[in-house]
C-alpha cells in the first residue's frame, strides 16, 4: 500500500495546532533523523492515520478519532520546531 | 450540522440480514485494503510461526511444516472497525486449537505480532473452541499480501483489526497487554455485537 | 480575490458551483464561488466535505488549481471508480450545488514568485492540479521566473488542462508532455515514462539550484525525487505532494 505524505493531513494538523503545520520540523524518536511534517509518511486508510518517519519508517504520530473526537499521539516525535 | 449533500449517499450497499450485521455496520461487496504500514512481503522459506511467551516450551513452524498441519475452510463474516461487514467469507487456515495443543500454558491472554511490527492483544478464550484460525488461503486462491499474506490471523467474532495480518508469532502473556490500536484508543475486546469500539464503550 | 498569506481560521464554509469544465473523460474542474474565501496561495489544497441525508460524512482533499488572483475557487478532479467522494463530484454534483470546504490549507508545497526559482514542476496525472495554480500565479504576476513544467500522463486523452497546455497559454513556460501509453505517431514530445535520462535533460544542474515541486501518485513522485536527489539536487529544494491513486 503506498503511503501518501503530511500535506494529507494538514487540515487535521492545522485543526488541532491552530496553524499550518507542514513546514513544522520533527525529530523521529526512534532513528533521531529531523524531517518536515509534510514529509512524513501517512497511511490513512486505516481505523486511524499513521505517520511514518521517512528515514527508518517507524510510527512517530497516530491520529484516531475517538467518538467524534481527534485524537493525537505524538510520543515517538518531539518538535524541532513549530514552523 | 452540515448541509446535506444533494443526491449524496454512501457507497451502494447491499441489502442484508440485520441478524448478521452488527450495529453501526454496513455491508459491502468490496474486501476493502487498510493498513498502518508499508505491506511485508516475506517469502515463505523465510516464514515462520511461533508461540512463545508464557509457556513451558516455545514451538515454531516453517511454511511446510505449517502446511502440513490439519486445516479448516470455515466460512465466516466479518466486521471491521471502520464499519464495513463483509459476509460470507471463506477461507483456508490451521484452527488456533490445533496451534495451541504444541504448548502447555497457563497464560490467559496473547499478543499476536507480525511483520512490519503490527501487535494486538486477545484473551486465550476467545481464540480456542474453534473460533480462530491462522488463515493462508482466501476466497479459494493463496491469500495476498495486501490481505495480510502468507498468512493472517482470522477472529471473526471481534472486530477485525484483531485479525492481525502477516502474522508471524503468538507470545501466551498472564495479562491483557495493549497492541498497537489498543494503545492508541481502540477497544481491549472488541465485541462488534456490543460496539466495543474505543477504550471505554 | 486578492490572495492573503495565511487564513485567520480553518472553519466549514460553502462555496456554490458556478461551472463545470471537462476536461478529460475522466476528469473535471468545478468552478465555486466561495463568498468567504479569505485567499490562498498557490499549491494550497482545501478538504470538501460531503454529507447524506442519514448524517454520513466523507472528506477528501483537493488541489486549488486557480490561482490566487483568479476570481473563482478551481478545484479538479478525478473520477475513481471504486471512490466515493469523486465519482459524485463528478457525476452527481450541478452548477448551483454547494459545497462545504475548509481551506486553504499547506504551507509547504507552495510557490509564489517572491521564492523565485528556476522552477521545475514534475507532474504524474492528475498531480498537475496544484501546478496549474502556479502557473495562473506566475503569469498574473508577469513573472520572468524561468519555469518549465514536465507532465506525466497515459495518452493525450488524458492530458489535463490539455488545451491550456499544448496551445502555448502560459507564454514563457517550457511545457514538456510525456506520454506514457498511447501516442499520435508524429509525437514530437518524450514517450514512455519519465526516467532520469529525460529528468537529467529538463532538469537544470543542481549548481542552477532550481525550485523543484514533484506532485502525483506515490511511486512516481518518490521515483523522480530520489532520481533529482541522486544527481545532486538539494533535498531542502525538492519538495513532494503524494496523491492517491490516479489514472497514470
Amino acid at each position: 500500500m503506498d503511503a501518501l505524505d503530511g500535506n494529507a493531513i494538514a487540515g487535521a494538523l492545522f485543526e488541532h495546532f491552530g496553524h499550518d503545520m507542514t513546514m513544522a520540523e520533527v525529530r523521529c524518536s526512534h532513528c533521531q533523523s529531523t524531517s518536515m511534517m509534510a514529509e512524513l509518511r501517512v497511511y490513512m486508510k486505516a481505523p486511524g492515520d499513521v505517520a511514518r518517519c521517512p528515514s527508518c519508517d517507524e510510527v512517530v504520530m497516530v491520529i484516531v478519532n475517538v467518538r467524534g473526537t481527534e485524537r493525537f499521539d505524538m510520543s515517538h516525535m518531539e518538535m524541532v520546531s513549530p514552523t | 450540522m452540515s448541509p446535506i449533500s444533494r443526491g449524496f449517499t454512501r457507497r451502494r450497499q447491499s441489502t442484508a440480514d440485520t441478524t448478521r450485521v452488527p450495529p453501526g455496520q454496513y455491508v459491502t461487496g468490496d474486501f476493502p485494503v487498510l493498513s498502518a504500514g508499508p505491506t511485508p512481503h516475506t517469502p515463505p522459506d523465510q516464514w515462520s510461526l511461533r508461540i512463545d511467551g508464557q509457556v513451558d516450551e516455545p514451538v515454531s513452524w516453517t511454511w511446510e511444516e505449517f502446511l502440513a498441519l490439519p486445516s479448516e475452510t470455515p466460512t465466516v463474516d466479518i466486521h471491521c472497525v471502520t464499519k464495513w461487514s463483509k459476509l460470507a467469507t471463506t477461507w483456508k487456515g490451521v484452527s488456533l486449537d490445533v496451534l495451541l495443543e504444541y504448548v502447555q500454558t497457563e497464560a490467559e491472554y496473547l499478543t499476536a505480532w507480525s511483520d512490519g511490527g503490527y501487535t494486538t492483544n486477545l484473551a486465550l478464550e476467545d481464540v480456542t473452541d474453534g473460533r480462530a484460525w491462522v488463515a493462508y488461503e482466501f476466497a479459494g486462491e493463496q491469500l495476498e499480501s495486501e490481505h495480510g499474506g502468507p498468512a493472517r490471523l482470522l477472529v471473526p467474532h471481534l472486530y477485525f483489526w484483531k485479525s492481525a495480518k502477516w502474522v508471524r508469532g503468538l507470545t501466551l502473556t498472564p495479562n491483557d497487554e495493549p497492541g498497537f490500536w489498543e494503545t492508541y484508543g481502540y477497544h481491549n475486546h472488541g465485541d462488534p455485537w456490543l460496539e466495543q469500539r474505543y477504550q471505554g464503550d | 480575490m486578492a490572495g492573503t498569506a495565511l487564513p485567520r481560521r480553518l472553519s466549514w464554509q460553502l462555496g456554490r458551483v458556478v461551472e463545470l469544465v471537462d476536461e478529460t473523460a475522466r476528469t473535471k474542474s468545478i468552478v465555486l464561488d466561495v463568498p468567504d474565501w479569505q485567499g490562498h496561495r498557490a499549491g494550497q489544497h482545501v478538504d470538501i466535505r460531503l454529507t447524506a441525508e442519514d448524517g454520513y460524512q466523507a472528506e477528501r482533499s483537493y488541489s486549488i488549481g486557480s490561482a490566487p488572483e483568479d476570481p473563482h475557487l478551481v478545484l479538479t478532479v478525478e473520477r475513481l471508480d471504486d471512490g466515493e467522494v469523486s465519482p459524485y463530484l463528478t457525476d452527481v454534483l450541478m452548477p448551483g450545488d454547494e459545497l462545504e470546504l475548509r481551506g486553504p490549507i499547506g504551507g509547504y508545497f507552495v510557490w509564489e514568485e517572491s521564492l523565485g526559482g528556476p522552477l521545475l514542476l514534475i507532474a504524474g496525472g492528475s498531480g498537475v492540479a496544484p501546478f496549474r495554480a502556479m502557473l495562473r500565479h506566475w503569469s498574473a504576476a508577469h513573472s520572468s521566473v524561468p519555469t518549465r513544467l514536465l507532465y506525466s500522463s497515459r495518452s493525450l486523452d488524458d492530458l489535463i488542462y490539455r488545451k491550456e497546455l499544448l496551445d502555448g497559454v502560459y507564454d514563457g513556460v517550457e511545457v514538456r508532455i510525456a506520454l506514457t501509453r498511447h501516442w499520435p505517431d508524429d509525437w514530437q514530445g518524450h514517450r514512455g515514462r519519465i526516467d532520469g535520462q529525460l529528468l537529467q535533460k529538463v532538469a537544470w544542474t543542481p549548481s542552477e539550484r532550481p525550485l523543484v515541486y514533484i506532485c502525483g501518485p506515490t511511486g512516481f513522485v518518490e521515483a523522480a525525487a530520489q532520481s533529482l536527489v541522486g544527481e545532486g539536487h538539494d533535498p531542502r529544494r525538492v519538495r513532494t505532494e503524494r496523491f492517491g491513486p490516479t489514472g497514470t
